[in-house]
């Protein structure tokens, strides 16, 4: 199976790996940032295709995948949530955010690992994981939902009512 | 200081002073003086990550005086005194500097190691008592030397991958591995192949061949080599033999002109394994897989064990005496012009010479050595299939060895050649002949290791040694001498084809007075003018540059490219 | 600062001293280039451009601006480790990664000020010569990185930045590349290794010191989001007068970063060594929330060492040793060193007496057991062992022999590692033991030695489950 990029993601894909005049293996993290933002998630193919576009061999692609925690290598939900588990928000109940996320939002984390720390809802429409510092500190509990930051999350409700 | 050549470094190591070049790695510098540091991930051919941490020493250098201090006092030789440094440094990636100290015993450099081998055995299952590496793996000799004896680890380890197929001749046991990164680096940097990569992160990094890629490539069994653990084991060998059973004989490839240096282990007369010996002018480190893996058909069924003698149809088994006895009267009937003589690049000089007497003595009219050609694969495997065409043109004086085959051929199809000495060539498969141009010899003597299509034309076949099974010498592609070194025995009565040689020679009325392979290298280097005397003891393991060819190996000269830009050791 | 409001409830507090904070929450200030512009905005870059590089290295030293991510290293001497003879191409990297625990300041900048952020890397990359520049920005910040994008081609639109700047000749291009949520890319090696399309395994020091070998092994200045701010005010009063800001060889003004167990965590930005601990907790946080008592502090970001309540440090030498409590310490690079732990990346983790110590030292084990890049043996099996150790005391499956070999674990990681990521994980553990012991060891059961030493025994079967 290969991947089926749209002619406008490659597009923005070729302008984003001229910010790299001296090599192109520097465009590895952009090129992966916008195939996980179209596609949600890395898969094989996107490694592959990352590769070949990069002249890159696949599993110099995969090293960088596997590493980041940033790079989903599962499908994660419509909404994918990311509460910050470190001290200053641990402090302030991220853990028990958490509890009370997946609560909501029907999500049974007891499957999670080292290698597949996110969890999905039942019906698909949200994703959860566990992320470490999120660098708001002193407004914790704090947690992202896509790419929106919410700092002091008091009101579980609140926060997912603006995820239809 | 003490005046000194400007390219020599003073470097106190364990409290004496030594004088080294400029450049040298601390872990070298140390080396040559006999204090060896131990390590995982240095390799001298590969770059220098420095990520094991085990060749962690006590360092120092000169204290600098603070502003207003005086600058500290050279001792009677020159030497500064040394303020050590609290901080460890890795041996493998520093280079020397002037008035360095280095200590590689005492507390830290203990404590370092001790600490280090405590960290890689947390996870390490222990599983020694089934794994191939036990006896000649690292992490169980420092374990012994550095480490404790009680584990303070009370965790769950880590669980990974294990029994993985990583390619057609190797497995890969993810939890053994102690990410060292050497197989990573020398798939990269040497085989060009990157197949091989680290996944995932933290303790739960696992080494990883890309889903479905393999390592496959022709040199991927150096990697179970420079594998400090039993990470990746060979499937060749894996479960066959323990390693401290083994009977190690150092000795050279025959399977192309190269001649890469190895080791051959046997036990009991059987090879088990064959891996890379290091010579910086032959094969670096490594070898082919292709030319490794090439000895299973020694103790093959098809072994030859005894002479035979053609009765009708069909060979019966003869004694050594019967059967030479028997050439001799035929090849004494038939006039030297016809006799032809087909010799093998593939066997030792001394060998050779032996040929040389044999077609001096018999006068004969053809000699010749089959050619065998390949592609240059841009690493270690040369052109030249044979591993000792130097010598036979050297030695038999032949400038285009394998040229005169055709003519043979002809000419035992005309008639003009009657009989044919057939030594260590399967010249059917091997050298283009025909059984009807075979057919048509009055008299057939040849000898080989293994039963095969010529053999059975033969009205003499001679079971001759293998090239584990003797010693010698050859010329490789680039000029060198290299002694070839009995590794087993050969089986039953084979002999080795000197004595064959030399029996033909003594039955046909011959000259005598050769006892032993080092006697003929004695003549020999005293009778062909490129030996220029030199001894039996002179080319050692390494083999000595004997002439000149102008032939160089395609990854030797990557690497010294590599020396030169200072990315290896070398 | 006269004339500017702020907004309600975000007003800074009568200790700080906004530099570089200046325009944090400010009423009617957005990230828009004419706003920073109708404000003297690129003022500076245009002043630089026309003083010859090495005057505007040498007001940076003057200026005694020292590193503010971290280490704390001086940054104008950083600059002119660039050798020489140099004729490689020179890069400037803005370390972006903000992820130390604790640390919430550069976030802010990128937010809300971020053309002072380029401002002051262009000035930068003018004095050390570099025409390619990175933003290394940390993925969590997903709204960040567009808003640098937007103002690098606001920038480019004024002709601040591409070919001929001002016309002075100087060619700059300016870049954001997002990590992807590694706390080692804070690491500068590591941070190159990523930006080069790699795992971001740090690099071996020697021989790949940034300035010499960096990115593609050409030299390279790797500066964080508010060194490279400083060095805009830099420009603007001179290195003699920005120095007379802060305290000798803790010069100028920094961004704290404040969050636990006060009643008003936050951002504070104040003159190096100017406030102490005390007042920063007191006054700027409002204290302790209502009836605790302060525990610990952990005054430079999760990893550095922690601070008892109850300490008596003693600094300076000789005849100017002086013993300072936890309160008294002024917050500077070098009385925090001296009282054992470091001003770090200015992020101050105040715990309070409810804080189980093993709870909080088990948090902190998980982050970094779970940021180890796993290059190198000691941090790589040492953090999880910590990690899993802590783990067990906090369950109450763990025996006092545990907590000896915690810190013995430790003081195999601290020191022996590729960076300096070992003693960031070394030394919570290391300073948790020594401050805390006893508690640590109060939470672990002698009787459970048994169950561990031999795991098949009955002891092990009720207690180890």
């Amino acid at each position: 199976m290969s991947l089926e990029v749209p002619k406008e993601l490659e597009k923005e894909i070729d302008e984003r790996i001229t910010h790299y005049p001296e090599s192109k293996r520097s465009a590895v993290l952009p090129v992966l940032h916008a195939l996980q933002h179209h596609f949600r998630y890395i898969d094989e193919n996107a490694v592959e295709w990352a590769a070949a576009k990069l002249d890159l061999e696949p599993i110099k692609v995969l090293e960088v995948v596997t590493f980041y925690p940033g790079f989903r290598q599962t499908a994660p939900g419509k909404y994918h949530i990311r509460v910050c588990r470190t001290l200053s928000c641990a402090m302030s109940g991220s853990y028990e955010l958490m509890e009370s996320l997946c609560e909501k939002t029907g999500i049974d984390r007891s499957g999670v690992t080292h290698h597949d720390p996110i969890a999905v809802s039942a019906d698909g429409k949200f994703s959860i994981e566990f992320a470490e510092c999120l660098a708001s500190c002193g407004f914790g509990p704090v947690c992202m939902v896509e790419d929106d930051f919410h700092e002091a999350v008091t009101d579980v409700d609140e926060l997912l009512k603006q995820y239809p | 200081m003490s005046e000194e050549k400007p390219d020599l470094i003073d470097v106190q190591i364990n409290g004496e002073w030594h004088k080294f070049p400029k450049g040298t790695r601390m872990i070298e510098a140390c080396r040559a003086v006999g204090a060896d540091v131990p390590h995982y991930c240095y390799h001298p051919k590969l770059t220098s990550p420095g990520n094991c941490r085990m060749c962690l020493v006590e360092m120092g250098m000169p204290p600098r005086p603070r502003p207003g201090e005086d600058p500290p006092e050279p001792d009677e030789d020159g030497h500064l005194p040394i303020g050590w440094m609290p901080r460890p440094a890795i041996a493998c990636a520093n280079t020397i500097a002037p008035n360095m100290g280095i200590r590689t015993t005492g507390e830290l450099t203990e404590g370092c190691r001790k600490g280090v081998m405590e960290l890689l055995l947390a996870n390490h299952p222990l599983d020694c008592p089934i794994c191939d590496q036990a006896g000649e793996c690292t992490l169980q000799e420092y374990s012994v030397e550095h480490g404790k004896s009680e584990s303070r680890f009370r965790e769950r380890k880590v669980k990974k991958p294990k029994n993985v197929e990583v390619g057609p001749r190797i497995r890969l046991d993810d939890e053994r591995c102690i990410m060292c990164s050497r197989c990573i680096r020398f798939t990269d940097e040497i085989a060009d192949d990157p197949v091989l990569g680290f996944t995932d992160r933290g303790s739960h990094t696992v080494l990883t061949v890309y889903p479905g890629r393999e390592l496959a490539n022709n040199y991927s069994l150096n990697t179970v080599d420079i594998c400090p653990v039993g990470a990746l084991t060979s499937n060749d060998f894996r479960f066959q033999m323990r390693v401290w059973f083994m009977k190690e004989v150092k000795t050279i490839d025959t399977n192309c002109g190269t001649g890469c240096n190895i080791t051959v282990f046997s036990r009991q007369g059987k090879i088990y394994r064959i891996t890379p010996r290091q010579n910086n002018d032959v094969n670096s480190d490594w070898m082919p897989d292709s030319h490794r893996l090439n000895f299973h058909w020694i103790d093959s069924e098809a072994r030859l064990t005894e002479p035979l003698i053609k009765l009708g149809d069909s060979h019966k088994p003869a004694a050594w005496t019967e059967a030479i006895a028997l050439a001799s009267d035929k090849l004494n009937g038939i006039d030297g012009s016809e006799i032809a003589i087909i010799a093998s690049a593939r066997m030792t000089n001394e060998e050779l010479f032996m040929v040389d007497r044999l077609s001096k003595h018999l006068k004969v009219g053809h000699v010749d050595t089959v050619a065998r050609k390949g592609e240059n694969d841009g690493y270690l495997i040369s052109e030249d299939r044979n591993p000792n065409t130097n010598g036979v043109k050297l030695i038999l004086g032949l400038d285009d060895p394998g040229s005169q085959i055709e003519a043979i051929k002809e000419g035992i199809d005309q008639g003009r050649i009657k009989a044919l000495i057939s030594l260590q060539e399967n010249l059917i498969d091997d050298a283009g002949f025909t059984a009807e141009t075979l057919q048509k010899l009055d008299f057939f003597v040849h000898s080989y290791p293994l039963a095969n299509p010529t053999a059975d034309l033969a009205d003499v076949v001679l079971p001759g040694a293998c090239w584990a099974e003797k010693s010698g010498t050859m010329i490789n592609v680039t000029g060198r001498l290299q002694r070839l070194n009995e590794a087993v025995d050969a089986p039953g009565q084979t002999l080795t084809p000197w004595e064959i040689v030399r029996d033909l020679i003594q039955a046909t009325g011959g000259g005598n007075g050769i006892y032993s392979v080092t006697d003929i290298f004695n003549q020999l280097s005293a009778e062909v003018s490129e030996f220029d005397g030199i001894t039996w003891g002179q080319i050692g393991d390494l083999g000595v540059p004997l002439i000149e060819t102008g032939v160089t190996i395609p990854l030797l000269e990557r690497e010294k490219e590599r020396i030169a830009q200072g990315i290896i050791v070398g | 600062m006269s004339g500017i409001t702020y907004k309600s409830g975000r007003e800074p507090h009568p200790k700080e001293h906004r530099v570089v904070f200046k325009n944090i929450d400010r009423e009617g200030w957005d990230t828009s280039i004419d706003t920073y512009m109708g404000e003297g905005g690129y003022d500076q870059l245009k002043k630089a451009l026309t003083m010859e590089p090495t005057a505007i290295t040498n007001e940076v030293k003057t200026a005694g601006l020292r590193g503010r991510g971290g280490a704390g290293f001086p940054c104008g001497v950083k600059w002119t480790f660039i050798p020489p003879n140099n004729t490689k191409p020179v890069y400037l990297i803005c370390n972006a990664d903000e992820s130390e625990p604790g640390t919430f300041k550069d976030r802010y900048i990128i937010h809300q000020d971020p053309h002072q952020l380029i401002e002051g890397m262009i000035i930068s990359c003018f004095a050390v010569g570099a025409h390619l520049a990175y933003i290394y920005i940390r993925e969590e910040f997903p709204e960040g990185a567009q808003i640098l994008e937007k103002a690098i081609a606001e920038a480019h639109e004024k002709g601040f930045l591409g070919k001929d700047i001002q016309g002075t000749g100087f060619d700059l291009e300016i870049f954001v590349h997002r990590g992807a949520g590694a706390y080692i890319c804070g690491e500068e090696t590591g941070l190159i290794e990523s930006l080069e399309g790699k795992r971001p395994y740090p690099r071996i020091k020697p021989p790949y010191f940034p300035a010499a070998m960096g990115l593609y092994l050409c030299p390279t200045i790797v500066n964080n989001v508010e060194t490279l701010c400083h060095v805009k005010h830099i420009m603007e009063l001179g290195g003699e007068a920005w120095a007379k800001t802060g305290t000798p060889n803790n010069t100028g003004t920094r961004i704290l970063c404040v969050s636990g167990d006060v009643k008003n965590p936050g951002y504070y930005e104040v003159e190096v060594g100017k406030v102490t601990m005390g007042e920063v907790i007191n006054d700027m946080c409002g204290g302790l929330k209502e009836g605790r008592e302060l525990k610990a502090v952990i005054p430079g970001g999760s990893s550095a060492k922690v601070l008892r309540a109850d300490e008596v440090f003693k600094v300076g030498r000789g005849d100017d040793t002086r013993e300072l409590t936890i309160w008294d310490i002024p917050m500077d690079f070098d009385t925090l060193a001296a009282c054992g732990s470091m001003a770090g990346s200015g992020g101050v983790i105040v715990i309070d007496d409810s804080r189980s110590i093993s709870w909080v030292l088990n948090n902190i084990n998980n982050f970094y057991a779970h940021e180890s890049c796993g290059q190198c043996t000691p941090c790589r099996e040492g953090s999880l062992w910590m990690k899993k150790i802590t783990d067990r005391v906090v369950a109450g499956k763990a025996s006092p022999v545990d907590i000896e070999t915690l810190e013995g674990v430790a003081r195999n990681i601290d020191g022996r590692t590729i960076c300096a990521f070992g003693e960031a994980c070394s030394w919570p553990t290391e300073s948790f033991i020594d401050k805390f012991k006893d508690e640590l060891v109060s939470d672990t059961n002698s009787e459970m030695e048994e169950a561990l030493v031999n795991p098949e025994s009955v002891t092990a079967a009720a207690n180890l489950g």
